[in-house]
């Protein structure tokens, strides 16, 4: 499949010339596919493996098996490649890989494991392709391969004088690989690792080239928006589409039987309207008179479920870890609290949407989808055709946050695509994107901690009640709360027990940036810091004295370790940028907070500003370390660190998904608002250097943003807010509470 | 009931039919193929779909077809000429994006405050979210555009 003529891999040169042939209005040509036939031998490019190829130019093109949903693996993964291949980083192209079964260890954008995953793979296949390129000119040479050394896209032999470059190599090369890499170049070798590297689309975005899974162009492209049933499970009675169908370019309206199990469908039921193009397939729409049965789930309510939720917490809990013992004296501050954690969805700026042609016995599908592998599969089970029949093409992505890591709105697409026989592009509006996605769970929590006066905890007791943390289509698992390994800070108290309890409620959750995380750091890092108060002392003071009392715990399988000294070297390096025991001024507080997500130890500090008048609360500034392992691309991680902390901040203060009879009540951004420029902080960010294997960065510093920001703001007023989002309502009634 | 309408964009005039209500987006994006300009909320909430219309930002998800009459309409796609607009060399020069979706509509507001103050192009930002977070990033471009005091 070639890549599109206005995505990445376009040289300088073809655009001038693309322009001039057009005269300057740069028309997007339609994608288009090769069938069969290897594009290779077409073009004369020589490949090494499915992620590498050297056209006869000289340039490397590096297929990228992870979907970038704005993360930067296209320039990270594709920096290793050229590291170990001896390139220089200007003629380094990248194209994005198709869904296959040979794309390494971690093909979908989850659990912030790209660069960790790939990491040692594309380094030893750019090696072994340098090796390859050396044995190839030495053989031409018949020189031996020890004098022999690749650099810059070139194989020279210094004795002789003479060099070849990688084009005219790369048959040859391609010939005898693969073969074993050698070992790797250490780090001070490195030229390009470690190095802070623009993104490799950026000259594409700018210039409105980048393409998104919404750019997608094919002949006789139709567009096709659905009707959805506003209560969720409810189920299709009837239609009309008799007024839809009388608007011009409305060409049909077709229904979308459920995809799924009943109980759980992937895919809900609906009335698809397609037409020659989006606003008119958007206007039929709005003529569709249909008529819904509102389903089993018609009562659900966010505020029952708070009630529930409430009485369960009292109840008998599971409980899901425990340990230490109560020490023989429990002298000591009891302190107790109780948090919620509100429903929250992904929002992310493409609204979810897909491309497909279905035809007999084979599927082409063109899709901004986080998991391309796991999407091809469900389609060929829901088509009855063998995967090979299913191609998948991941496209650009306005964002994933986790809501790109399910199949419904593509097998939707499909579905639509089977009734359709040309080509159709399926558009979600905003409002089908808040309403009609999965949720972040809804959690309840009530903590209670004994705290001697020297910052010793001598218990630890959390319990949690919420809705479970993939109830998730087809993937529904009702015994998974919010707590992960949930060893800090518990573990690090003489006594702990953690319980919880799971409340049903119907809506669809599942994962969204730092799932399990992205609730529980906000809880316990914000009642540490209540614990401190208690106790009358520093958050960062008690930090680093329960830190002490373990040099190193079990985690979990993934991160067997946590090392209370890289916890305590982020929360050091983020308050010593602050200046965290420089005092504020009156009304401006400091927060810390820190967590360890995926293998990285993120920690901020956020200064807090409270109207007292107003409730509004304004984060000036904010400082962020982080230790992510060996940092690939230090610009890269930098943007992760700052766009994290900036998710976090936003959605503490204003992100929350309400449901009432059957129906979120959220519809666009003036409902469920986004933090704003103006009111963005400036943030230093601070990276931890390190040797260690490379960690996650996509994810880590969310979680602890929104705890900080908790913990600032009690700094700054007094007032400890237990309850997201932090909307001046609540923070006015919290002052009301303080003076009473 | 469809109409014909003559419009100016990126400097070559184009001739489409079209609802007179159909806003200028959805031309833009379906009729023209220009896809740099998105959607993101179709509410004129969010930014994604700045273009220029006789050179000031507008929102082209708000603006029906019938409303642009003769006057200019600039997108992404036409905004560098003969070389890069400063806006967008200062998008690169301090490595902005992270998905990029929103970006061209982060672009063209930029590119149409035409202050040189940094305060102006700050404010003038205020419509266009950001997803992803690169506010940060999108502060510092715009000083070094009002540094070089050549918005355009």
């Amino acid at each position: 499949m070639t890549e599109p003529t206005w995505g990445s891999g376009v040289s300088r040169r073809d655009f001038v010339e693309f322009a001039l042939v057009t005269g300057g209005i740069l028309v997007a040509r339609p994608w288009f596919t090769r069938k069969g036939s290897a594009l290779a031998e077409e073009s004369r490019t020589a490949t090494f493996g499915p992620l590498l190829e050297l056209a006869p130019t000289g340039h490397a093109t590096v297929v990228i098996p992870v979907p970038e949903i704005g993360q930067g693996v296209r320039t990270a993964l594709a920096m290793l490649v050229a590291e170990e291949l001896e390139v220089e980083w200007e003629s380094v192209r990248v194209r994005q890989a198709d869904a296959a079964d040979d794309l390494g260890p971690h093909p979908f954008a989850g659990g912030s494991w790209s660069v960790r995953a790939y990491w040692q793979p594309l380094r030893e296949l750019g090696a072994a392709t340098r090796v390859a390129l050396v044995r190839a000119a030495a053989a031409h040479w018949v020189v031996p391969e020890a004098e022999c050394r690749a650099q810059s896209g070139f194989v020279e032999h210094p004795p002789s004088g003479r060099r070849l470059g990688y084009g005219g190599l790369a048959d040859a090369a391609a010939a005898i690989a693969p073969l074993p890499p050698p070992p790797l170049k250490p780090p001070d070798a490195w030229r390009r690792i470690g190095r802070a590297t623009p993104g490799i689309d950026v000259a594409d975005i700018v210039t409105g080239r980048r393409g998104y899974g919404l750019d997608v162009r094919l002949p006789g492209m139709r567009r096709a928006v659905v009707e959805r049933s506003p209560v969720f499970g409810g189920r299709l009675i009837r239609f009309d589409d008799s007024a839809a169908l009388t608007v011009p370019g409305v060409l049909a309206v077709v229904p979308i039987a459920p995809i799924g199990t009943p109980e759980a469908p992937t895919v809900p039921a609906g009335v698809a309207v397609i037409g020659e193009h989006t606003w008119a397939a958007m206007q039929g729409r709005r003529r569709l008179a249909v008529d819904w049965d509102d389903g089993p789930h018609a009562a659900a309510s966010s505020t029952e479920l708070e009630r529930r939720c409430r009485a369960l917490l009292d109840s008998d809990l599971r409980t899901y870890r425990e340990g230490g013992e109560s020490p023989s004296s429990a002298a000591g501050m009891s302190v107790t609290a109780d948090y919620v954690v509100p429903f929250v969805t992904h929002a992310p700026m493409e609204p979810p949407d897909c491309t497909v042609h279905v035809e007999p016995g084979r599927c082409e599908i063109w899709a901004p989808t986080q998991m391309p592998v796991a999407v091809r599969s469900a389609v060929a089970r829901h088509l009855g055709v063998p995967a090979e029949q299913v191609v998948v093409h991941v496209t650009g992505i306005g964002g994933g946050f986790g809501r790109r890591l399910d199949a419904d709105f593509v097998l939707e697409a499909v579905a639509v695509g089977q009734q359709v026989g040309a080509p159709v592009q399926v558009v979600w509006s905003r409002e089908d994107d808040l309403r009609q996605g999965f949720l972040r769970p809804f959690s309840m929590h009530r903590l209670r901690a004994t705290v001697t006066p020297r910052g010793e905890l001598a218990s630890w007791h959390h319990d949690q009640v919420g809705t479970s943390r993939y109830a998730f289509r087809a993937n529904r698992h009702p015994g998974q709360s919010e707590f992960l390994a949930a060893t800090w800070p518990a573990a690090f108290a003489a006594r702990h027990r953690l319980r919880y309890g799971v409340a049903e409620f119907p809506f669809d959750r599942g994962p969204l940036r730092a799932p399990g995380n992205n609730s529980f750091v906000f809880v316990v890092e914000s009642f540490l810091d209540e614990v401190a108060h208690a106790a009358n002392l520093d958050p960062l003071v008690l930090r680093r004295h329960l830190l002490s009392r373990f040099r190193q715990l079990p985690w979990d399988e993934e991160d067997p370790v946590f090392d209370s000294a890289r916890m305590l070297r982020v929360l050091e390096a983020a308050a010593g940028a602050a200046g965290w025991d420089r005092p504020r001024p009156d009304g401006v507080g400091l927060g810390l907070a820190a967590a360890y997500v995926f293998g990285s130890y993120a920690a901020h500090v956020v200064e807090a500003r409270v109207d007292r008048e107003t409730g509004e609360i304004r984060v000036p500034r904010a400082w962020s370390a982080l230790d992510c392992g060996q940092v690939v691309n230090p610009s890269g991680v930098r943007a992760q660190m700052e766009g994290g902390l900036i998710d976090g901040l936003s959605t503490a203060l204003h992100a929350e998904i309400t449901i009432e009879s059957g129906r979120i009540e959220q519809g666009n951004f003036h409902d469920y608002p986004l933090m704003r420029l103006a009111a963005a902080p400036t943030i230093e960010t601070i990276l931890i250097p390190s040797d260690a294997p490379p960690t996650g960065a996509g994810e880590p510093p969310f979680p602890p943003a929104m705890p900080a920001l908790a913990n600032a703001v009690f700094n700054a007023s007094g007032v400890r807010l237990r309850r997201m989002p932090f909307t001046p309502e609540r923070v006015l009634a919290a002052l009301a509470e303080q003076h009473r | 009931m469809f109409r014909q309408f003559d419009l100016l964009v990126n400097g070559r005039p184009v001739t489409i039919t079209a609802d007179p209500a159909m806003p200028l987006l959805w031309v833009l994006r379906d009729l023209l193929d220009l896809t740099g300009t998105k959607f993101g909320c179709g509410m004129g909430l969010c930014g994604a779909c700045t273009v220029h219309l006789a050179g000031r930002a507008i929102r082209s998800c708000q603006l029906p077809v019938s409303a642009v009459a003769d006057r200019p309409v600039t997108t992404i796609e036409g905004l560098a000429i003969g070389g890069l607009h400063p806006v967008q060399s200062a998008w690169m020069e301090h490595d902005v994006p992270q998905c990029g979706y929103c970006q061209p509509g982060q672009i063209m507001a930029a590119a149409a405050t035409g202050s040189q103050q940094a305060e102006a192009l700050l404010a003038g930002q205020d419509g266009n979210l950001c997803r992803c977070g690169t506010y940060p990033r999108i502060r510092a471009a715009l000083s070094s555009v009002a540094a070089r005091g050549d918005a355009r």
